[in-house]
């Protein structure tokens, strides 16, 4: 059945993003790109950036604000178009 | 096919154990490209950019009914890009949502979308950037909806169950994005001493690896959306000859 295995599915996709969690000791679990740019820089010690964002965040509030708000609005779609379909079915 | 994915991901646990690394993974952040390469990549980009959007009015004049759906596979990339998932490495990245599209209405109408949302994310989030939008959607949104649309065709020709393919094409579309990522990046800043491998390894370490779980977990999403696709939106699935092989059994019956 369709739904059963739906829901195994999304039980996974959990399972998967929470067990790192409790398995990785110290790790920090940032989502800076910092690493990425650490290793530009110790690879090409005299790399400037040569562009800034035209507009940063102010701060991390700010930010997760706006990825919320973009899952958001993605996953209202989500839910109207199964509704839709759902209540066409019927 | 799946050999070649055993060997790719031991290779990539190996450079895991050599090179423990607590990083996080996502696109090249804005400025970090050197000017020749943002306008290589750029290049490189715009003619399939051109080519989807002539792709997405051809099935849309076809049958306006897949706008529809065409929003279905935009909105699903617009979620799993926003969802920082952390991972077994220590750092968080976040899975691309592009395979979906690609499978459903080919990889140049993904091109379309997965810019739209690194356009988004560039200007409102300070997330990748506009310098090296070209490179970024090289990999998000051609490598990776190629690499989930060519093998969703290949396993649908050895008759794998629809659930697989789906899966499969979903997940290595994923990695794959992650993998160019890294050749990008070790491109323009091959290392003094070890040059462009050197580089790559280091690279990978820093975003391929923490992409593995990610990848299984949007193959997962996608699997799961697209069961739903199949049980309510057979017609228009058929339509795009997402399910040439069958006759009138969805999903359901062999995942």
């Amino acid at each position: 059945m369709n739904k059963t295995k739906n829901i195994i599915l999304a039980i996974l996709v959990i399972l998967i993003t929470a067990i790192p969690l409790f398995i990785v000791q110290n790790g920090e679990f940032t989502g800076a790109d910092g690493k990425a740019e650490e290793l530009i820089t110790t690879i090409s010690s005299n790399y400037k950036p040569w562009f800034k964002p035209l507009w940063e965040p102010p701060s991390g509030e700010v930010e997760s604000l706006l990825f919320t708000l973009q899952a958001a609005i993605g996953a209202s779609f989500i839910g109207y178009f199964i509704g839709l379909a759902h209540g066409r079915k019927k | 096919m799946l050999k070649r994915f055993e060997n790719l991901l031991v290779i990539l646990v190996t450079i895991l154990l050599l090179s423990p690394q607590y990083a996080s993974a996502m696109h090249i952040m804005e400025g970090f490209l050197p000017i020749k390469w943002s306008i290589f990549w750029g290049a490189l980009t715009l003619p399939f950019l051109l080519i989807g959007i002539k792709s997405i009015q051809k099935n849309v004049n076809l049958n306006p009914k897949l706008k529809m759906l065409l929003a279905l596979a935009g909105a699903f990339a617009f979620v799993l890009s926003a969802l920082k998932l952390p991972s077994v490495t220590g750092s968080c990245s976040h899975p691309t949502g592009v395979g979906l599209g690609a499978i459903l209405f080919g990889p140049t109408a993904m091109t379309v979308l997965g810019s739209i949302v690194l356009l988004f994310q560039a200007l409102l989030l300070a997330h990748g950037g506009i310098t090296t939008l070209g490179a970024n959607a090289f990999s998000m949104a051609i490598v990776g909806p190629f690499v989930a649309f060519g093998i969703y065709k290949l396993l649908n020709k050895f008759n794998s169950p629809k659930w697989l393919s789906v899966f499969l094409a979903a997940s290595l579309g994923n990695l794959l994005t992650y993998i160019t990522t890294s050749v990008q990046l070790a491109l323009a800043f091959p290392s003094p001493t070890g040059g462009f491998e050197f580089s790559l390894l280091k690279f990978m370490s820093v975003f391929a690896l923490t992409q593995i779980p990610l990848a299984i977990s949007e193959g997962l999403l996608t699997v799961l959306i697209f069961n739903f696709l199949t049980t309510y939106n057979f017609n228009e699935l058929k339509e795009l000859n997402v399910l040439n092989n069958e006759k009138t059994s969805p999903i359901s019956e062999e995942a």
